[in-house]
């Protein structure tokens, strides 16, 4: 049986992948790419979890073997960061897409363009 | 519809193909090779108490070196993109009253708090990433309760580049030091802040590159937030 929290993350991704997949509006699609990239955080978190463990934080009351892996926060730390700078290229491109077709949707662009 | 039903077909076979492949990944068990190296030897190695930013700032600091420079690509890249030659603020309408004195009244909290996050990087929970981002956040208010409000350009883009060439000249003292790049030369060398472990004027090197990681991403961010905000205006 497969843990909730692999089953929540890998479902994330697969909603984003859906909405990449289906949807036309060019900001569904971002916005489906974000949920993607969610999900991919979660799962990498979830791996590093070691039950009833705390946080890496080695203060007074918490040692070296009460603490969970903290590789994967640091990854996703990095990944977070690069999620945003994306994201933020990404919706600068939808902007001037938008000012230059007047339009949002990617199979008009298409046909607009050829 | 039928692109829809194919697109669902698709998407469960992948699912199914990942939970399989995540099957055989125990949840919740010990699996740490590495990590529980850091853990045990963070508190001596690094002088920090947290371990992620000593992993983060530390240990793998050549990503967050990468990770600092995607950002300012980043924001580099989408001024490039809205750029124009007469770029203007263009709302109309003025935030109420309780609006614009909240946000007068929140902005030098926010900021501090922004700080206080940067700062103590080795000791709570945040680090230079979360401070920034709380930072930009500040910002982000004062952008939407003022229709004027502007931040001033030339020191913002002077402080972020500022902030980027001090982060590699800590990483080149380093080299000069210790002999490789980023080598935590005020915890290693000076071994200064041994003796109060867990208080602030301790981690190494890790405290100076926060603030300089959280100056640079705060700066950034409000970058891409006043480039967004602003339109071209029509002559």
């Amino acid at each position: 049986m497969i843990s909730s929290y692999y089953f929540g993350a890998i479902a994330l991704v697969l909603i984003g992948l859906y909405a990449v997949l289906v949807k036309k509006n060019l900001l569904k699609i971002l916005i489906g790419l974000s949920i993607m990239e969610t999900g991919v955080n979660l799962l990498l978190i979830s791996i590093g979890y070691v039950s009833g463990r705390s946080a890496p934080i080695l203060s007074e009351g918490i040692g070296p073997n009460q603490a969970v892996d903290p590789i994967p926060q640091a990854l996703v730390l990095t990944a977070i960061v690069i999620g945003v700078a994306t994201t933020a290229m990404a919706l600068s491109v939808a902007i001037i897409l938008y000012e230059k077709y007047g339009t949002l949707n990617i199979e008009e662009i298409r046909r607009l363009r050829g | 519809m039928l692109k829809r039903v194919l697109a669902i077909i698709t998407i469960l076979i992948i699912g199914y193909w990942l939970a399989e492949g995540l099957a055989n990944v125990p949840f919740g068990q010990d699996k740490m090779l590495v990590g529980q190296y850091y853990l045990n030897h963070v508190k001596e190695q690094t002088g920090a108490v947290n371990a992620v930013t000593a992993v983060v700032v530390n240990y793998r600091g050549f990503d967050t070196l990468g990770e600092v420079t995607v950002l300012f690509i980043a924001s580099t890249g989408v001024a490039a993109l809205l750029w124009r030659r007469k770029r203007e603020r263009t709302a109309k309408t003025p935030g109420s009253v309780v609006l614009t004195t909240g946000s007068k009244l929140l902005f030098p909290f926010i900021v501090l708090f922004g700080m206080y996050i940067f700062i103590h990087g080795h000791l709570t929970p945040g680090g230079g990433f979360p401070g920034g981002a709380t930072i930009a956040t500040a910002f982000l208010l004062m952008y939407l309760a003022f229709i004027v409000y502007e931040i001033p350009h030339k020191g913002f883009e002077t402080t972020e580049g500022l902030a980027g060439m001090s982060y590699v000249l800590v990483g080149l003292i380093g080299l000069a030091i210790g002999g490789y790049f980023l080598f935590d030369w005020i915890w290693q060398t000076w071994h200064w802040g041994t003796s109060n472990l867990g208080r602030l004027f301790s981690g190494g090197f890790i405290p100076v590159i926060y603030t300089i990681i959280g100056i640079k991403v705060g700066t950034e961010l409000s970058g891409i937030i006043d480039n967004m905000l602003k339109e071209e205006v029509k002559e």
